[in-house]
């Protein structure tokens, strides 16, 4: 009880402040509109098809983005942690390509690919591949070895030891990446929605709102919708992960 | 296993490490040798070969001496402000993290703002920020510790809230003083957490850094990118994204070295004491 009153108090206090720092006149008229203004546009942008159709674009290139990612790093991840030559192999050119910013990338797919939804949802898996490959790669070397021992001791071949054994084994871990991937794909992808213009998407929405004659409240509103979206996302994720591997108490916190 | 490793000698050890070095650099050699023989023979414009970005590089960033006026504008300035920026976030994130952490109201009250920050698409920032600072480094700057100090913050707050309070009071009890206390039990023991916020928070940097220069006149590689864009100069498009790796492969190893070093201690009590 006393802790829901903190947790009130504390978010008023960000909003109180923000309120001040947009009435006190430091900023010229309508570069920083109070919370006063932001959240009734957030309002009438939630009952505006044309933003909640961005949202939903966001929202299925995310997904899509994100499921492409999965499926190659999953695999990939097994594989490789599988043969520690390849692993071992693999590391620098790894190890170089995960730093790249992916929005760096954003040009060149402009040029090459154009500036359509391929290109965003192309740029949203690449970002979102890393996290999942990682922490596969280390949920893999967790396998209990007398689990996959027993398992080719009763003659299982080694595909069937990796999708009977393995595959559950890592799934938790695994569960783990993808919210990571998650986060970092949604971040990815309004980075990309706002570089290219012309993909659609919250990241359109507040790269026009911004540009032109500029609408601060209508930028300020749909940065409170995307946040909103990230909260709910990795709310979301969190909650399927204490429900399908809660029985995995601490093991899961500790991928 | 563990019992393999126990019995090599200091020397084997090393062997084994100068191989995997070999191996992993002469693998990423022999992909960089492929891409050079794919993208001469197959001769794409959106793909040149690795010996023509190179060209490009050396173009565009060296002519006319070390110093150049283009890679002081470009790389240098990038870097500068990845590691500017970061290191202020660092700063303000621990130390406003150690303040709150102490406290366990304060860390209660600021959950729900950091829950916001922790999951807002960071790039959804950099508009804001147009208008409110002048473009440039300072906008760069602002963009990147207002976005990266959230994942320090939030690090450094789980830390010191972590910290077993057997060492606090035994602290208290012996009448150490608070600034002992703080720097001698209280930080060394929310270290770990705080570099696992340091490296989160030093790729987000580099992201917006990048997405700064790209969206708004800051220059800096940004700038040289949508430059290289709008002249369809698939080269130097590449050759900027190679800068980038190596800056973020840099950066993250410099990082690492630092926490190996610093943390040492910490892995060993955790080995000597059984734990995980």
């Amino acid at each position: 009880m006393r802790d829901a009153l903190l947790r009130v108090c504390g978010a008023a206090c960000v909003l109180l402040v923000w309120e001040a720092a947009g009435r006190s006149g430091l900023f010229l008229d309508g570069y920083l509109p109070p919370p006063s203004q932001v959240f009734p546009q957030v309002v009438h942008l939630l009952g505006d098809p044309e933003f909640l159709l961005g949202v939903v674009a966001t929202v299925l290139s995310w997904a899509i983005g994100l499921l492409i990612a999965t499926v190659v790093a999953v695999p990939l991840g097994l594989l490789l942690a599988a043969r520690p030559l390849a692993r071992a192999a693999s590391r620098a050119v790894v190890e170089f390509l995960r730093p790249i910013p992916t929005v760096a990338m954003v040009p060149l797919a402009v040029v090459a690919v154009g500036g359509g939804p391929e290109t965003k949802i192309g740029l949203t898996a690449f970002a979102a591949l890393w996290p999942v490959l990682f922490t596969t790669m280390y949920a893999y070397d967790e396998v209990e070895p007398l689990l996959v021992d027993t398992a080719r001791a009763f003659g299982l071949s080694r595909s069937r030891v990796a999708l009977r054994v393995a595959l559950p084994s890592v799934a938790p871990f695994v569960l783990t990446g993808v919210r990571l991937s998650a986060a970092i794909a949604l971040s990815v992808l309004v980075g990309v929605e706002m570089l290219t213009g012309t993909s659609g998407g919250i990241g359109e929405f507040i790269l026009l709102a911004s540009s032109g004659a500029t609408r601060m409240d209508r930028v300020l509103a749909a940065v409170v919708v995307a946040g909103v979206l990230g909260y709910l996302i990795n709310e979301g994720l969190e909650r399927a992960q204490v429900r399908w591997f809660g029985w995995r108490g601490a093991e899961v916190g500790a991928g | 296993m563990s019992a393999t490793t126990a019995v090599r000698s200091p020397r084997a050890r090393c062997g084994a490490g100068v191989a995997a070095f070999a191996l992993r650099w002469g693998f990423f050699a022999v992909v960089v040798g492929v891409w050079q023989w794919v993208a001469a023979a197959a001769y794409h414009p959106f793909f040149p070969a690795p010996a023509e970005i190179l060209d490009t590089a050396l173009r565009l960033w060296f002519t006319g001496g070390f110093p150049s006026g283009a890679v002081v504008d470009g790389p240098l300035a990038s870097l500068g402000r990845v590691v500017g920026g970061w290191a202020l976030a660092s700063l303000l994130g621990v130390a406003l993290g150690t303040l709150l952490g102490l406290s366990r109201s304060a860390s209660v009250a600021a959950g729900p703002v950091f829950a916001f920050f922790r999951s807002l698409p960071l790039p959804a920032l950099v508009p804001v920020f147009v208008l409110l600072t002048t473009l440039g480094t300072r906008m760069v700057l602002t963009v990147v510790v207002f976005g990266a100090v959230w994942a320090v913050l939030l690090a450094t707050v789980d830390g010191v809230r972590s910290v077993d309070p057997v060492q606090v009071e035994t602290a208290l009890v012996y009448r150490v003083p608070w600034s002992v206390r703080l720097f001698g039990v209280v930080l060394p023991a929310a270290l770990p957490k705080v570099f696992a916020g340091l490296r989160v928070s030093l790729s987000q940097a580099l992201v917006l850094v990048v997405v700064a220069e790209l969206f708004a006149p800051n220059g800096g590689l940004g700038a040289q990118l949508r430059d290289a864009q709008n002249k369809f100069d698939f080269a130097a498009l590449w050759a900027v994204l190679v800068v980038l790796g190596v800056f973020g492969y840099a950066l993250n190893t410099a990082l690492l070295a630092v926490e190996r070093r610093l943390l040492g201690w910490h892995r060993a009590a955790a080995g000597s004491l059984g734990g995980p």
